[in-house]
C-alpha cells in the first residue's frame, strides 16, 4: 500500500530528471523564434548601407558611428549581430513555408492514395521512385536556378522534394487505418469518403506528422542556406546565413567570424530541430505501434 | 416464404487467381425478424460472408440481394440499403474511433442518415437511444477509452440502431467479451431483436451462444455451407458429422466449465 503511494512521485521525480535535458531543443528553438521575430524590430539593419571605414572589425569593436559591433562586421563593414538575426527570421519563414506546403501537399495526396489504395497509390509510388533517383538539392538547384530570384521560387524548389516524405508516411498510416474496424463501421453506415478521411482517418496521423515535419525543417533550413551559399535563389537584398557565409568565405584566415558565427547559428538550430526531431519519432512510433 | 436478405452462390478467392478460396458457393436466406446463426471454427469463410453481405468485401462471384434489390459495395448502395443492413463488430473498443465521444459517433450517423435523425431535441433523443441499450446518459460525453468492452459493445449496438436498420450483421459481436458481459449483450440483442423487429445474421464459432438466439443455424466448413436448418434440428440431431464434432467440442467445454 505504502509502495503504491510512494511510486508515483517517483515515476515523477524520474521524469522530471530525464526530462530536463529533453526540453534543451524546446528552448533553444523558442529563443530562436524569438530572435527572428523581435531582433529586427531591435536592430536596424540595411544590406546595402556600407560604411568601408568599419570593414572587418573584431568582434566587440567600436564603430565609427560610437556603437558596438558585437559580433564583428564584414568586409564591407556591415554588422555580423544583424546579418545573425535577420538570417534566422529569413530562414525560419522558409523553412515554415516549405514546410506548411509540403505537408499540406504530401499528407492530402498520402492519406487519399493510402486510403483509395488503385492507381492513385500506384501514380504516387512511380512518382516518388522518379523524385528520389534525383538528390533532392541538385532538384532544387536547377529550379531556383531556371527562375528569376525570389522568396516563392525558393519554397517551391525545396517542397517539390519534401512533399514526398510527408506523402509516404502519411500513406502507410492511412494504409492501417483502413483496415481499422471503426473505418470499416463508418462504410457500413454510408459516410461519405470525403468525411471518412477527414474524420476517422487524418486526426490519427498527425503525430508522425508532426515528428517528421520537424526533421524536415531542419533540412530546409540547411539546402535554403546552401543555395544562398551558391549565390541563387534569394533575391540580393535578402539577408541569409548562408549568403553571409559565403561572404566570408575569402577572410576565413584573416576574419573568421564573418562564416563562423553564423555557421554556429545554423548548426544549433539544426542540431536542436534534428533532436527534437527523433524525440517526436520516438514517441509517436511508439504509440502507433502500441494502439 | 419471403425472404428479406437473400446470398446467392457467393464466392471469394484472396490473393487473386490461384488464391485462398475464402468462401466457395455459399448460399443464404434471412426472412424479415428471423436469426440465422453461421457457425464454423475460424477460417470456414463465415466472417467473409458477413463482410459481403455489409459490402465490406466484393466477392468474386455470386449476388446479395435485400428485398428484391441487388446490392454492390457499401458506398454504392442507395441510402436507403445502407442503413437497412448495419453490422457490429468483433473487436468492440476498435470499432469505435478512439477520438470521437459517444454523442459524436451517434450523431455521424443521424447526419449522414438524416430520414432517421430525431425530430426535436437530439440530446433527449440520444439518452434515450442509450437507455435503449442499457447505457446511462453520461455515457454520451466519454469516448471508447473510457468505456469498458461491454458498454463499447453496447454504444456500437446503439449506433447501429439509430438509423433503424431491419437487419443487423453480428460477426463475432461476444466473441471478445467476458462470459458474464457475453451473456448480458445477448439478451440485449434477444430483447431488441423483438422491439425494434429485427432480423439478425449471427456469426459465431461458438456453438454455446447458438442456442439462446438462432431460429435457424447454418454450419460452414472451409468456404461451403455443410448443414442449415432450424436451431432445434441441426443442434439436436445434426446430420453431418462436422456439426456433430463442433458440437462435441462445445460440450467439453461446457462439461470443463
Amino acid at each position: 500500500m505504502s509502495q503504491a503511494a510512494v511510486l508515483p512521485q517517483q515515476v515523477a521525480t524520474r521524469r522530471w530528471r530525464r526530462g530536463a535535458p529533453a526540453r534543451v531543443p524546446y528552448v533553444v528553438i523558442a529563443l530562436y523564434a524569438l530572435v527572428a521575430l523581435i531582433g529586427p524590430l531591435v536592430i536596424d539593419y540595411d544590406p546595402v548601407h556600407t560604411p568601408l571605414t568599419d570593414r572587418l572589425l573584431a568582434p566587440g569593436s567600436q564603430l565609427s558611428s560610437g556603437g558596438v559591433a558585437w559580433l564583428g562586421t564584414d568586409a564591407l563593414g556591415r554588422d555580423i549581430l544583424a546579418q545573425v538575426v535577420y538570417g534566422a527570421r529569413t530562414s525560419l519563414t522558409i523553412g515554415l513555408a516549405t514546410v506548411l506546403v509540403a505537408c499540406l501537399v504530401g499528407v492530402t495526396i498520402g492519406v487519399v492514395a493510402g486510403y483509395a489504395r488503385g492507381w492513385l497509390d500506384a501514380v504516387l509510388a512511380r512518382i516518388t521512385d522518379v523524385l528520389q533517383a534525383f538528390p533532392a538539392i541538385l532538384l532544387a538547384i536547377v529550379i531556383a536556378g531556371v527562375f528569376a530570384r525570389s522568396v516563392p521560387v525558393v519554397v517551391l524548389s525545396l517542397s517539390v522534394t519534401a512533399w514526398i516524405s510527408f506523402a509516404r508516411v502519411t500513406r502507410g498510416v492511412a494504409l492501417s487505418l483502413r483496415e481499422r474496424a471503426w473505418v470499416d463501421a463508418a462504410r457500413v453506415m454510408g459516410v461519405p469518403v470525403r468525411s471518412i478521411i477527414v474524420r476517422h482517418v487524418l486526426p490519427f496521423t498527425v503525430g508522425p506528422v508532426v515528428a517528421l515535419a520537424t526533421l524536415e525543417f531542419a533540412l530546409v533550413v540547411l539546402a535554403e542556406a546552401g543555395l544562398s551559399f551558391l549565390g541563387i535563389g534569394l533575391p540580393t537584398g535578402a539577408v541569409s546565413w548562408g549568403q553571409t557565409i559565403a561572404n566570408g568565405q575569402q577572410y576565413l584566415e584573416t576574419a573568421w567570424w564573418i562564416s563562423t558565427l553564423p555557421g554556429i547559428a545554423l548548426s544549433l538550430l539544426i542540431i536542436n530541430m534534428g533532436i527534437l526531431g527523433d524525440q517526436l519519432t520516438a514517441r509517436y512510433g511508439q504509440r502507433r505501434t502500441r494502439s | 416464404m419471403s425472404e428479406m436478405l437473400e446470398v446467392s452462390d457467393l464466392r471469394v478467392t484472396f490473393g487473386g487467381r490461384g488464391g485462398l478460396v475464402a468462401v466457395d458457393g455459399v448460399s443464404l436466406r434471412v426472412a424479415p425478424e428471423e436469426t440465422l446463426a453461421v457457425v464454423g471454427e475460424s477460417g470456414s469463410g463465415k466472417t467473409t460472408v458477413a463482410r459481403c453481405v455489409v459490402g465490406l468485401q466484393r466477392p468474386d462471384s455470386g449476388t446479395v440481394t435485400f428485398e428484391g434489390r441487388r446490392l454492390g459495395p457499401a458506398g454504392r448502395r442507395p441510402p436507403e440499403s445502407q442503413r437497412a443492413i448495419q453490422m457490429v463488430f468483433q473487436d468492440p473498443r476498435s470499432s469505435l474511433n478512439p477520438r470521437m465521444p459517444v454523442s459524436d459517433l451517434i450523431g455521424e450517423a443521424w447526419r449522414t442518415h438524416p430520414v432517421t435523425a430525431p425530430r426535436g431535441d437530439r440530446t433527449e433523443a440520444l439518452h434515450r437511444l442509450l437507455a435503449d441499450v442499457g447505457l446511462d446518459a453520461d455515457v454520451a460525453g466519454r469516448r471508447a477509452g473510457d468505456l469498458s468492452g461491454g458498454q463499447c459493445q453496447r454504444v456500437s449496438i446503439a449506433r447501429a440502431l439509430a438509423v433503424r436498420p431491419r437487419l443487423l450483421v453480428c460477426d463475432e459481436a461476444v466473441s471478445a467479451l467476458d462470459v458474464s458481459v457475453q451473456a448480458q449483450i445477448l439478451r440485449l440483442l434477444v430483447d431488441l431483436r423483438r422491439s425494434h423487429r429485427l432480423a439478425l445474421l449471427f456469426i459465431t464459432h461458438d456453438l454455446g451462444v447458438v442456442h439462446q438466439i438462432a431460429d435457424r443455424v447454418a454450419v460452414m466448413r472451409r468456404g461451403a455451407v455443410v448443414e442449415e436448418g432450424p436451431a432445434g434440428e441441426v443442434l439436436g440431431a445434426p446430420r453431418h458429422e462436422y456439426t456433430q464434432a463442433l458440437l462435441d467440442a462445445a460440450l467439453d467445454i461446457g462439461v470443463e466449465a
